[in-house]
């Protein structure tokens, strides 16, 4: 018996460890974000790199979730002659759920692992070594503009991401379901809700902290040569897409239970 | 002035540094020697505190602490990693001139290239390079900038590891000039690290040798030959075998 929970606890605890680490980093991460001196043209070319750079990814993977889920709910709407519905459930669906936490994990894939794998290089080639014999301290010069340029970028994603999913809703309504263009829009508008979309920002910004985040934890902690490279981004985008899931329904409940 | 008292460092059951004490003087010159993963680099980072040792103590001009530990330490300090450690985002004269980029008394633009460009030349590279990124630069090409790098500031403490490591014999004694001259001209306190004997006699005011996590003779550089030590006439001389264990 013991043989078969042991494994299970020793998982458990190694979990609950990595958090806790991961949970003091990311105070110290936000203590250095706060605090002199900052550097604006690494910020700069953190918010091209996550935010410019992922535009196109999550445009598509949006375009073609809004088109799928307007079908699906078209289907689901037949069995009890609701099929008006499709353009607020379209935009519900995405704003609120769709948009943040697809964006947030394609943003996970990419930015996270990317982070991850540049800052363990730097690590294995002993230039975080080298930063900070030339006084600069890397969770300021490397870290802090990082996950800061996450956290702005993701929700303004999330935006973009949710407007081109309305469109794929939109343009399948209008081109396959016979729905008149001019009543998908108006049903679309009528029906979102101011908190709707903030609520999707918001989830956007926490998921972009997380990814950066992990990243560059990650990465600050790579073992030695090429094999911890790449453990160290495997682990990174792992563990980014388990936090964006994880804090997805922690911050449902927060937002929307009753 | 560097003091090293009974360091020792392990690496889990690695005990790589054993019991290590040293004496750098100011403004002196010490060679560091020894096999390949003996814990000469690792050596290097205990002193300035980018590994913490296990036990031991570091003195830093009477003040006891790393180098880090030192608020102002790192100001007058310079040092050539192993690898190169060049910041492969940045062009090269941005990696020479990194620190006067930096702080409140930061150089302008034009000012920093200008330094960086000359120090570029100091190691015999060409002011063409200065826009080069680093992954477009041969490994003894990378090495020289890191040494510019090192250099660029005029530190009063300056750490080498490997600094001949992959150039040509030519520019090996370039290189070896250019150390000597800045701990004799700018009075500096050098620390190197080399398995070439040629750097040995052209940079070195003293000599360490490390074999098996001790020192295993320390003395200045006109009596390494006369050493006597077993250990150290097998590597200096090169020899297959003696004392030190090669396996093949
Ligand atoms: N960060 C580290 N983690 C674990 N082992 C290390 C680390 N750095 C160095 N070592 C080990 O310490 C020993 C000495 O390394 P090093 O100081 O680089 O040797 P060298 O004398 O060639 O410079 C080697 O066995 C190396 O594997
Ligand atoms: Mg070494």
């Amino acid at each position: 018996m013991i043989a078969v929970f042991a494994p299970i606890g020793r998982t458990v605890l190694g979990a609950l460890a990595a958090i806790g680490s991961l949970a003091i980093y990311a105070a110290s991460v936000l203590r250095h974000m706060i605090t002199p001196p900052f550097y604006p043209r690494a910020l700069l070319g953190a918010l091209y790199q996550i935010g410019w750079l992922s535009l196109p990814v999550v445009g598509l993977t949006a375009i073609f979730t809004g088109a799928a889920l307007a079908l699906q709910i078209y289907a689901g709407g037949a069995r009890f002659s609701a099929e008006a519905v499709v353009p607020s459930i379209v935009a519900i669906g995405m704003v609120r759920e769709l948009g943040p936490v697809l964006g947030g994990l394609m943003v996970a894939a990419r930015v996270a692992s990317s982070v991850a794998a540049e800052i363990g290089t730097m690590k294995v080639t002993e230039q975080i070594d080298a930063l900070v014999t030339l006084s600069t301290d890397p969770m300021k010069y490397l870290v802090a503009p990082r996950v800061l340029a996450a956290t702005l970028a993701v929700p303004l994603l999330v935006a973009v991401g949710d407007s081109i999913g309305i469109l794929g809703g939109y343009l399948v309504g209008v081109g396959r379901l016979d729905f008149n263009g001019a009543v998908y829009l108006k049903n679309t508008v009528d029906f979102l809700q101011q908190w709707d979309v903030v609520s999707g920002l918001l989830k956007g910004a926490a998921f972009g902290f997380l990814v950066a985040l992990c990243g560059c934890y990650f990465g600050m902690r790579s073992g030695r040569g090429a094999q911890g490279v790449g453990a160290a981004t495997k682990q990174a985008v792992v563990a980014a897409s388990v936090l964006i899931l994880a804090s997805n329904y922690l911050l449902t409940e927060l937002f929307f239970s009753a | 002035m560097i003091t090293l008292t009974h360091i020792r460092k392990s690496f889990g059951s690695n005990h790589v540094l054993r019991d290590i004490s040293l004496h750098v003087p100011k403004g002196s010159s010490l060679v560091v020697i020894g096999g390949s993963g003996t814990g000469k680099s690792v050596l290097l980072k205990c002193i300035l505190g980018l590994i913490t040792p296990d036990a031991g103590q570091i003195d830093i001009d009477g003040r006891q602490g790393t180098g880090l530990q030192n608020p102002d330490f790192l100001t007058h300090f310079g040092m050539l990693f192993q690898g190169g450690a060049l910041f492969d985002s940045l062009p090269v004269w941005q990696n020479i001139a990194f620190r006067l980029l930096q702080g409140s008394n930061k150089l302008s633009k034009s000012d920093a290239r200008d330094l960086a460009v000359e120090k570029l030349i100091r190691v015999g590279l060409k002011p063409q390079d200065a826009d080069k990124f680093p992954a477009e630069l041969s490994g003894g090409m990378q090495k020289r900038v890191g040494l510019a790098r090192a250099i660029a500031t005029d530190p009063s403490v300056i750490f080498f590891d490997e600094p001949t490591a992959g150039l040509d014999p030519i520019m090996s004694g370039v290189i070896n000039a250019l150390i000597r001259e800045i701990v004799t001209e700018m009075g500096a306190t050098a620390v190197t690290i080399t398995h070439d004997m040629r750097s040995v006699h052209d940079i070195a005011d003293n000599v360490a040798m490390i074999y098996d996590g001790l020192i295993r003779w320390h003395g200045p550089v006109g009596d390494l030959e006369s050493a006597g030590d077993p250990f150290v006439d097998q590597f200096i001389h090169g020899r297959a075998d003696g004392p030190i264990t090669t396996q093949r």
